[in-house]
């Protein structure tokens, strides 16, 4: 259980950074992990809480005091046996999740938490340079086929886990690799494309089968694998971008930040863009939008070359600490600054885009206003948002990228061919075990739940899997 | 409806097998055998003092029962038998018994014909029947209500047989008339019962309070009524149902105490029964079989085999030494001779174990005898004029002292005889050599008795493993459903650290009943453990008593004794390893033929686990047939298809079925399994009849554990030591907390509960357990652990285990109540006082679906017709229903515990100090306006800090019995956590370790609790007094008891409570749930009427209000609060109290993580507040006004209807919801107040003679007289003291009273500084209890001739905890001699056995003999023993002492001053011989210092600020 009072004796210490300048050359990982050492100390800070609110606050429920402890023991053998457990994808995780885990952390409290997310990386770092993490072929085959459309968190996880049952799944991906998000979304510099495909690699060495280029409700029907699998299961992601419909949206130099992050993945994965190259290069950059999609953008822009980033926020700045309607464990909103933003932004809240404007159809300015939130008195009500008058006013802009999230699945042909019920959101509608409301057709991911976590897309990929399994063997 | 033995029958939750009772006992007898009626009276004089060792129920008429043995008054008989025409043949050719007879005369001619054929059909002359005449004008309403026709029975001998066959004859004539009668259909054969039969002793006995005795039986009062021996006992039972049979003497004893292992005794003895053979008795043996009466007490199931021991051809003395042996297997001082007979004996009988004063008596011989850990007292007087008074108490009867020539107390585990025939006494010592060299015992068991190690280590060839394949050990474990937790929590601990795990916090996960997760058998057994009734005992500190021997074989004619009865197997603890399993399986010795059975189950091949099982029984019962004498159970061979049958189950399930058949006693059962690791589930296995167990399972995940790097491989030996250690410590923990010593006794003693079994189940394979809520089957059993089997199998390439989660929370493990969701929204809730979130709390804790886990889940509300909330009563007055409950400012912090107090005492409810004391600074407001005082003042059994002055400054005065995680256990504080600020409050010494006793070493029985209550009374009469029980069956029944004895309220806790510290197993699987405790109790106390004059207290894991109505309508009128306390402070179930390292600032003394702590008295204040608005609501929606109206309100109750859990729906509440048939006019809630009777007390003449000294400091100096009967002396007048100038009391002698006679008990009991006490003569237990810095002396009377330092002048257990002050003993004490003393200094002039016991601070100089076991848990303090034998280094507890000469200077003045006081005050001659040739005297004396002293004194900065209690 680490070492009693152990967090009293020891720091909480983060991962180490490459200085701005030097990451900015280059598009490849910057943190390093941990050593040994500071991973031990980060173990003995851990309280192995018999009510432990890490494991609560991790999606996928990982046993995180337990392993804590082990790699304050130095067992990281034993470790990477226990995270395993419960995550299908540490190398994943300990790289992009904002570790909710670390937010409810009994530590945070009064102290900084442990580092759980660190941790994590230690062991499954090691556990790759060990060869710990090798291909398991499942001894016998049930029998049972499973088609899983999607390749992102949520699609990996449901395959991974279904085939440990023992099941033949088959995954279907798009794109030219595997990974959906993980391999498009997400930036080089924060999800090395390599670690994915290790990856990918293992699975496919375990005996899933990857069906890449291959679209579903194109290349291939839904109802074609309805016929050919036992179960089927939708795991496409929330695609749709929200859009920002005011006056001068066609203007040339605003994207979705999306195109922006896909392409410059394809770029150094040497694909074709499939779209005209966007470049930030001498540009001033506005990202629209001050979630991680933007933090994405922002990092993006600037190793482009970007004259200037600025980067909106309609809310108005979050506090420093938690406010009192926000108690722990809950996750903190309070301002948090990415890598991103510490690589050089400037940062606006409580701004509203008003309209853009430009020339001969080029992109010029941003108009902008600032705004405020009130609070009416009925506190079950949310607050509105006011414009504060007379506070218009105008910057510079070349290229717009807006990162105001996903509203749910792309509606293409994959949701249309058959008559898949939606929910109000837009999302894939399901009962309690994930199956859509055709028999044998399940959903997981953000297809099913809207945009979130890699981490609770792992979790969806978990769970479905476990329905699947039941579902099949009855 | 009454049951046979004219007990209620058993229903709802209570059971008359529950029933305990307790006593006063004693004897008078002429050594000399003269005969007179003297002696008959002062009999029943000894009696009548010893009434307040007796009760009185409902009625304050209607005694427990008293009762006088004699021998047969053959003058008086001739003299009234004559005027009824019955000629009585000569003295010695008749015999007579009491015989109670139904008043229907009916029933009563047709018994009567009975007896009278059956007498002439045993060769015997009926001679008649007299009318005993009797006076019930005096006895109360109840015991007339069932009250006998009395008659004698009067039988002539047949003339050709001798006496002794007589007296087997009268044994077989009514053994035949009780079977018959049991057997016929009589409407009131239940009044039926003979007293005795006998043409040696003679019974009067009856349902009467013991000054009632003489005038009920004017028989006795006819001075030609004579005997040479009276032998009396008063009763104090739990129960208040008339019950004339059970009134004591039995035929042989009089007992005080209780036989722990009653159940296990009288299974074994009733198989023993098969193979008994007697020449004496012949074929009249079978008549009187079985021999053990259904149905009657632990006192008559002694009774009747002792009786058929010595008629079957044992002498008296033998007999008691084979059913009560002394602790021989560790004692050192014992002799070869005694161990050797002990050691053959144990292979004919396991003792009857637990607290046993019995007095005895044949005719001929008249007697005592104490069991092994003497916690019942004996104290006589012997005379000039040949007369002995033995009794519980010193002084029952008036002797003047010029004639008394011996004080004495019986020692534990000593027989103490007179032999009338002899003349003389003879000692234990003479007695037990004769009898121990009567037959060659030495050379029998030297020859037949074979230690494990010594049998041949089979040769590898002899081992075919005959297993087809074998699983990985991943697989095996989750056959046997280990999970991550078993290794991390249960193992590794053990491995380790060569002891079980501590955890903290209550249970919050649900019963196994409950649970969605498959559960092993085991986890639906709770340990039952020892309260009130009977004292659990320290198997740490008192390790001699203890033993875990076993002995494998079988055994032979209990009636015999034979070199062949010795042929046995030892092991010295019931866990064996690997290879002794081997040495076992394949020896060659044709005694111990072993056969192995394998449960595994096979369902294609064996259908179901009910026939598989038969099937092994058949092939057991075949296989003993051919001289088998070891059977091995065994799992090994696991697989896929083979499942293994729940070890629990085969093993229990064997025993039993060779119980019914009778053939238990001819084979040992082995169980080779890899199910149990645990301690509890060892305790399961031996307390359900298995002996020995092999947990091949455990072995093999060691080295798993070891290959996995999480052990160390070159430890490997080390873990498997450690392993057997722990689990034989762990064993000693869970039997002692049911207050037994030994693993023989305990094996098949059942001392469980089930829950959530059902009764066809248990009856066939745990007959006689109890199980409340019905449950599962058999059947369910199966299906939950193929459930289990099929989970092992499933995802075979996951190389883990199952998370588990029973331990600490899991998401997706087992299920806590106090889990993220619920601590978080109610922390949320108090911090903004948002009672909308608390109703986002109470509504997860009040959903059944979702909080699952206890009973009250499966209880809801019936619908009533709702009110208006306005009509309900306010929360204001609802929440002074609420108490926080007993945490020890030491288990949390001073923050949090003042937080509590504050709050508690803003909302007019109750905070309570816990066992720890109380910073006096905390009596009066601080300067903030805060009043920081607990107004519930606890008494546990370490006593830390309770002065006269603590007790003084309570609203309530709490005896804790038991606490709900670690009932029957003590506690320990390490010397690192006692800071300052507590040793202060607890009146210790920084750093010095602080252990706290497993029983309250003043109660051991039911009228010590009373005596207790009664002390406290004494010291704050304004004070209410509660007694905190726990959860378990039969707690109804304690309940009536302790109402009987006059507490105010009693609490009821749940096992589900928490703590600070406690063993996992404690935590987890002793006690029982809250709304059995509570239920039961209501129910008992309401049938008995005693319910209106108590009040009771629930607690156990209440969280909201609908758990505070369910607990109101099960019976309780206040409630209970501790988690949800802390919580609401900011406790995060860390569960890590015990670490010192909670990182919220609450169950911590570390400075830096107490400046964590955040929580306010508003926030808990809050709480309550939110609670007792959710009853407001409950209550206006079932349509109650008025609090009091919902209390025993089960009719508003109804079980759960739609339950959809597999394992749930069985469960049946009826039991939980009964309400018993009780006149309208019962209350059920509390209504009246108990009588203390205080204004009787003789310091109410102490006070008013001292108020000039009270109020003006000024000297006063007077004596008086005092007898046994005035107890607590000086309290009462010490409490005025501490009122009025608090600890500091009266300048030093300030009063003076001079005492002549027999004190009673705890005299000078917290005695207030400026009181000197003098007593001449002697005083009887628990002299100087809590002494708050009073002067006591006691000396010999100055007329007697008694030599001081040999004679016993003072009781066991004196000086218990005492704080400060002075005392000087003019001659010996008994057992436990300043027990726990914190600072009292003392001069005592002998002790007994446990001297210095737990002792913390203060001097003690013993200037005699010291019993053994001296100085056992000695953490502090300094004693000096005179040692001119040089015999001490043999009698201490080296553990926790060390031993020196006197040396330092400053030791050595120390000392010196003392003896010279006590010259000085006591005219010791001892004193004066020493002080005479001090020089050498110095060198004789050992000075006795703890370590954890020494270290401390040694830490200069804390010796510059000298400990609390050096006042002078």
């Amino acid at each position: 259980m680490g070492e009693i009072k152990g967090f009293t004796k020891y720091q909480r210490k983060n991962i180490k950074k490459e200085s701005i300048n030097k990451r900015l050359s280059h598009w490849n990982e910057f943190t390093k992990t941990l050593s040994l050492n500071e991973a031990q100390e980060q173990g003995a800070r851990c309280m192995d809480c018999g009510t432990p609110f890490c494991q609560f606050g991790c999606p996928i429920e990982n046993i995180i005091p337990d392993w804590n402890d082990l790699v304050y023991k130095g067992n990281l053998n034993e470790a990477y046996n226990r995270l395993s457990l419960t995550n299908n994808f540490p190398e994943f995780t300990s790289r992009v999740c904002p570790a909710p885990c670390e937010n409810s952390c009994v530590l945070e409290i009064n102290n900084p938490p442990v580092a759980i997310k660190d941790i994590e990386r230690i062991i499954i770092d090691e556990a790759f340079k060990q060869g710990w993490v090798r291909a398991k072929k499942s001894k016998s085959q049930s029998g049972k086929k499973i088609a899983i459309v999607g390749s992102g968190p949520a699609g990996l996880a449901c395959g991974d886990e279904l085939n440990k049952k023992n099941h033949e799944v088959t995954i279907f991906e798009k794109n030219e690799i595997p990974g959906g998000l993980l391999s498009f979304g997400i930036p080089e510099f924060k999800l090395e494309k390599k670690i994915v495909k290790r990856r990918t690699q293992l699975m496919q060495d375990e005996g899933i089968k990857f069906k890449t280029n291959c679209e579903i409700g194109k290349d291939e029907s839904l109802t074609n694998l309805m016929e050919n699998f036992d179960a089927v299961v939708l795991c496409g992601g929330a695609e749709n971008p929200r859009d920002l419909q005011i006056e001068g949206r066609e203007l040339d130099g605003i994207y979705f930040a999306m195109d922006f992050l896909t392409q410059q993945n394809r770029r150094l994965l040497n694909y074709d863009f499939r779209t005209k190259p966007i470049s930030a290069k001498r540009k001033n950059v506005i990202v629209i939008g001050g979630g991680d999609t933007g933090s994405d953008c922002i990092g993006t822009a600037n190793r482009q070359g970007a004259k200037s980033v600025t980067n909106l926020e309609l809310m108005p700045q979050l506090p420093n600490n938690r406010s009192s309607n926000n108690p722990w464990p809950q996750w903190a909103f309070v301002d948090r600054v990415s890598t991103s933003h510490e690589e050089g932004c400037i940062k606006y809240f409580g701004v509203l885009t008003k309209k853009f404007s430009g020339k001969n159809g080029k992109l010029k300015k941003l108009h902008l206003v600032k705004v405020e939130f009130i609070q009416s008195n009925d506190k079950t009500q949310k607050p509105t948002m006011k414009e504060i008058e007379g506070s218009e006013f105008a910057i510079d802009a070349d290229l717009v990228f807006i990162a105001m999230g996903f509203i749910g699945p792309k509606k293409d042909k994959l949701l249309t061919e058959i008559n898949i019920e939606l929910d109000k959101k837009g999302n894939v509608k399901t009962d309690n075990k994930k199956m859509t409301n055709i028999p044998g057709l399940f959903a997981a991911g953000d297809m099913r739940l809207g945009q979130s976590l890699v981490v609770w897309a792992i979790n969806e990929g978990r769970v479905v899997a476990n329905n699947i399994d039941k579902y099949i063997s009855n | 409806m009454y049951g046979n033995n004219g007990l209620p029958i058993k229903q709802g939750l209570y059971n008359p097998e529950f029933e305990h009772d307790s006593c006063g006992v004693g004897f008078v007898a002429n050594i000399g055998g003269n005969i007179s009626h003297d002696i008959v009276q002062n009999g029943i004089e000894v009696l009548e003092n010893l009434k307040h060792r007796g009760a009185v129920g409902a009625d304050p008429k209607t005694g427990d029962g008293a009762g006088i043995m004699t021998q047969v008054p053959d003058k008086f008989l001739r003299k009234v038998c004559k005027k009824v025409n019955i000629h009585l043949p000569k003295k010695g050719n008749y015999g007579v018994g009491l015989v109670f007879l139904p008043v229907v005369s009916e029933d009563r001619h047709f018994i009567e014909n009975l007896i009278e054929k059956i007498v002439s059909e045993e060769g015997q002359v009926f001679l008649g029947f007299r009318d005993v005449p009797f006076n019930d004008s005096e006895i109360g309403k109840v015991a007339i209500s069932v009250m006998p026709i009395f008659k004698h029975l009067l039988i002539g001998k047949e003339k050709k047989i001798d006496t002794e066959e007589f007296e087997r004859k009268l044994l077989v004539i009514r053994k035949r008339i009780g079977i018959k009668i049991s057997q016929i259909e009589l409407g009131q054969k239940n009044y039926f019962y003979i007293c005795s039969l006998s043409s040696k002793t003679i019974i009067y006995k009856g349902q009467l309070m013991p000054e009632q005795l003489r005038n009920f039986f004017p028989d006795l009062i006819d001075k030609d009524y004579k005997s040479a021996i009276a032998l009396v006992h008063s009763r104090y039972s739990t129960n208040t149902f008339p019950t004339w049979a059970l009134a004591h003497p039995y035929r042989y004893i009089a007992h005080n105490g209780e036989i722990n292992t009653l159940k296990g005794n009288a299974n074994w003895f009733n198989v023993r029964e098969k193979q008994f053979k007697n020449s004496l008795f012949g074929k009249d043996l079978k008549k009187i079989m079985p021999a053990i009466a259904p149905s009657k007490s632990d006192s008559a199931a002694f009774d009747n085999v002792l009786e058929l021991l010595i008629l079957s051809g044992r002498s008296l003395p033998h007999a008691l030494m084979m059913m009560i042996p002394e602790a021989y297997t560790n004692d050192k001082n014992i002799s070869r001779y005694k161990k050797d007979f002990y050691q053959y004996h144990s292979c004919l009988m396991e003792p009857w174990d637990g607290p046993s004063a019995i007095c005895f008596s044949d005719g001929r011989y008249v007697g005592s005898i104490l069991d092994r850990n003497g916690l019942r007292p004996l104290r006589y007087w012997v005379t000039n004029n040949s007369k002995i008074i033995m009794s519980s108490e010193v002084g029952p009867l008036n002797v003047d002292p010029k004639n008394i020539i011996e004080k004495g107390r019986l020692q534990p585990g000593k027989l103490f005889l007179v032999d009338t025939k002899q003349k003389r006494i003879i000692r234990d010592h003479e007695i037990k050599k004769d009898i121990c060299q009567q037959k060659e015992y030495s050379k029998w068991i030297k020859r037949n008795i074979k230690q494990i190690d010594s049998l041949p280590i089979p040769s590898s060839k002899n081992i075919k493993n005959n297993l087809t394949k074998n699983e990985p050990t991943i697989i095996k474990q989750k056959i046997f459903g280990y999970t991550l937790e078993d290794l991390k929590f249960v193992l590794k601990p053990i491995l380790e650290d060569g002891k079980e795990a501590t955890g903290s916090m209550g249970a919050d996960t649900p019963l196994a009943i409950f649970s969605k997760r498959p559960q092993l058998l085991f986890n639906y057994f709770k340990q039952l453990f020892a309260q009130v009734t009977n004292p659990p005992i320290d198997p740490i500190r008192e390790e001699i008593v203890m033993s875990g021997q076993v002995l494998l074989g079988k055994e032979q004619n209990l009636l015999e004794e034979t070199p062949e009865h010795s042929k046995r197997i030892k092991l010295d603890g019931p866990i064996i390893s690997n290879s002794d399993l081997q040495k076992i399986k394949f020896n060659k010795d044709e005694n111990f033929v072993a056969v192995t059975f394998s449960i595994l189950f096979n369902k294609e091949l064996d259908g179901s686990f009910q026939k598989k099982l038969k099937q092994i029984f058949t092939e057991v019962k075949n296989e003993l047939k051919k001289g088998t004498s070891i059977i091995i159970l065994s799992d090994k061979g696991a697989s896929k298809k083979n499942i293994p049958i729940p070890s629990l189950l085969a093993g229990s399930g064997l025993h039993q079925s060779l119980i019914r058949n009778g053939s238990r006693t001819k084979v040992s059962i082995i169980l080779e399994t890899g199910e149990a690791r645990e301690i509890h589930h060892f305790a399961t296995l031996i307390g359900y009849g298995v002996n020995a167990i092999n947990p091949y399972l455990v072995y093999e995940s060691i080295e798993q554990l070891i290959c996995d790097g999480e052990l160390e491989k070159n430890k490997h030996n080390s873990y498997l030591s450690n392993y057997h250690k722990a689990v034989n410590k762990g064993l000693f923990k869970v039997i002692s907390k049911m207050g037994i010593s030994t693993i023989q006794s305990y094996c098949g003693a059942q001392i469980f509960e089930a829950v959530g079994l059902n009764e066809s189940f248990i009856e066939k394979y745990f007959t006689g357990t109890t199980s409340r809520i019905g449950g599962l089957g058999i059947k369910d059993i199966e299906r939950e652990t193929l459930m289990r089997h099929k989970l092992a199998y499933e995802e075979n390439n996951v190389k883990n285990l199952d998370q588990g989660g029973f331990y600490s929370w899991r998401a997706s493990g087992e299920k806590h109540n106090w889990n993220p969701e619920t601590i978080s929204l109610l922390q949320q809730s108090v911090r903004t006082n948002d009672y909308e979130v608390f109703k986002k709390y109470s509504k997860i804790v009040n959903d059944p679906k979702i909080n699952f886990g206890s009973i009250k889940s499966y209880l809801e509300f019936k619908k009533s017709k709702p009110i208006s909330i306005d009509k309900v009563e306010p929360a204001t007055e609802i929440v002074k229903r609420f108490a926080s409950g007993a945490m020890s400012f030491g288990s949390i912090s001073k923050e949090a515990h003042e937080t509590i107090a504050i709050a508690m005492n803003e909302l007019g409810a109750y905070s309570n100090t816990g066992e720890g004391g109380e910073n006096p600074k905390r009596f009066t407001e601080d300067e903030n306006g805060k009043l920081k005082r607990s107004r519930i003042k606890q008494i546990a059994q370490g006593r830390f800090g309770v002065t006269i002055e603590y007790l003084v400054n309570a609203d309530q005065l709490q005896i804790k019995m038991a606490q709900g995680a670690k009932p029957g256990e003590g506690g320990q504080l390490p010397g690192a956590k006692v800071s300052d600020e507590i040793a202060k409050t607890r009146y210790t010494t920084q750093g010095v370790g602080l252990i706290s006793p497993p029983p309250h070493h003043d109660i051991y029985s039911i009228e010590d609790l009373a005596q207790l209550i009664y002390d406290l009374k004494k010291s704050n009469p304004t004070a209410q007094i509660s007694v905190k029980l726990v959860s378990e069956s039969g707690v109804g029944t304690i309940a009536a008891g302790v109402s009987k004895g006059k507490a105010d309220l009693i609490i009821i806790s749940g096992s589900e409570g928490g703590t600070g510290a406690s063993p996992l197993t404690s935590i987890k699987n002793a006690g029982l749930p809250m709304e059995l405790g509570i239920a039961e109790m209501q129910q008992v106390l309401v049938m008995n009427d005693l319910r209106r004059r108590v009040r009771i207290q629930v607690d156990g894991q209440l969280k909201s209000g609908r758990d505070i109505i369910i607990g109101a309508m099960l019976g309780a009128d206040e409630f209970g609060f501790a988690t949800s306390v802390l919580i609401s402070m900011g406790c995060v179930m860390l569960r890590k109290c015990h670490l010192n390292a909670c990182s919220v600032g609450i169950a911590t003394q570390d400075k830096k993580l107490r400046e964590n702590f955040t929580g306010h008295e508003d926030h808990v204040k809050n709480y309550f507040l939110f609670l007792a608005e959710e009853v407001r609501e409950f209550m206006a929606k079932l349509g109650i006004e008025k609090f009091d109206d919902l209390i025993g309100r089960t009719d508003l109750l109804e079980k759960r209807s739609n339950i959809k859990h597999w394992k749930a729906k069985h469960i049946n509440l009826s039991a939980i919801l009964h309400r018993p048939d009780v006149p309208a006019d019962v209350e059920l809630y509390n209504s009246s107040k108990q009588n203390h009777n205080l204004e009787k007390s003789s310091d109410v003449k102490l006070i008013e003679l001292c108020k000039k000294a009270i109020h003006n400091k000024t000297s006063v100096r007077f004596g008086s007289s005092i007898n046994n009967s005035n107890r607590s002396v000086g309290t009462m007048l010490s409490s005025v003291i501490a009122k009025k100038h608090g600890l500091n009391g009266l300048p030093n002698d300030t009063i003076q009273i001079d005492f002549e006679g027999s004190a009673g008990q705890s005299f000078g009991a917290f005695l207030s500084k400026g009181i000197t006490l003098r007593l001449e003569g002697d005083a009887n237990d628990y002299v100087g209890k809590g002494l708050s810095g009073g002067k006591i002396i006691i000396t010999t009377q100055e007329d007697d001739r008694l030599v001081p330092e040999k004679n016993i002048i003072v009781g066991n257990v004196v000086l218990y905890g005492a704080i400060k002050g002075e005392m000087y003993i003019n001659g010996k004490a008994g057992e436990r001699f300043a027990v726990r003393n914190s600072g009292a200094k003392v001069v005592v002039e002998g002790i007994g056995d446990h001297g210095c016991e737990y002792m913390t601070g203060g001097r003690i100089v013993v200037l005699g003999e010291v019993g053994r076991n001296f100085g056992a848990g000695m953490s502090g303090g300094i004693a000096y023993v005179w040692d001119r034998n040089k015999k001490f280094i043999k009698k201490h507890n080296k553990e926790m002492v060390h031993l020196y000469e006197v040396k330092s200077i400053k030791h050595e003045q120390e000392l010196k001053k003392l003896i010279t006081n006590h010259l000085e005050y006591t005219d010791s001659k001892v004193a004066k011989g020493i002080l005479a040739d001090w020089e050498k005297s110095l060198t004789q004396f050992v000075k006795v210092f703890p370590r954890d002293y020494q270290r401390v004194l040694k830490n200069k900065s804390v010796f510059e600020q000298p400990p609390v209690y050096d006042y002078d």
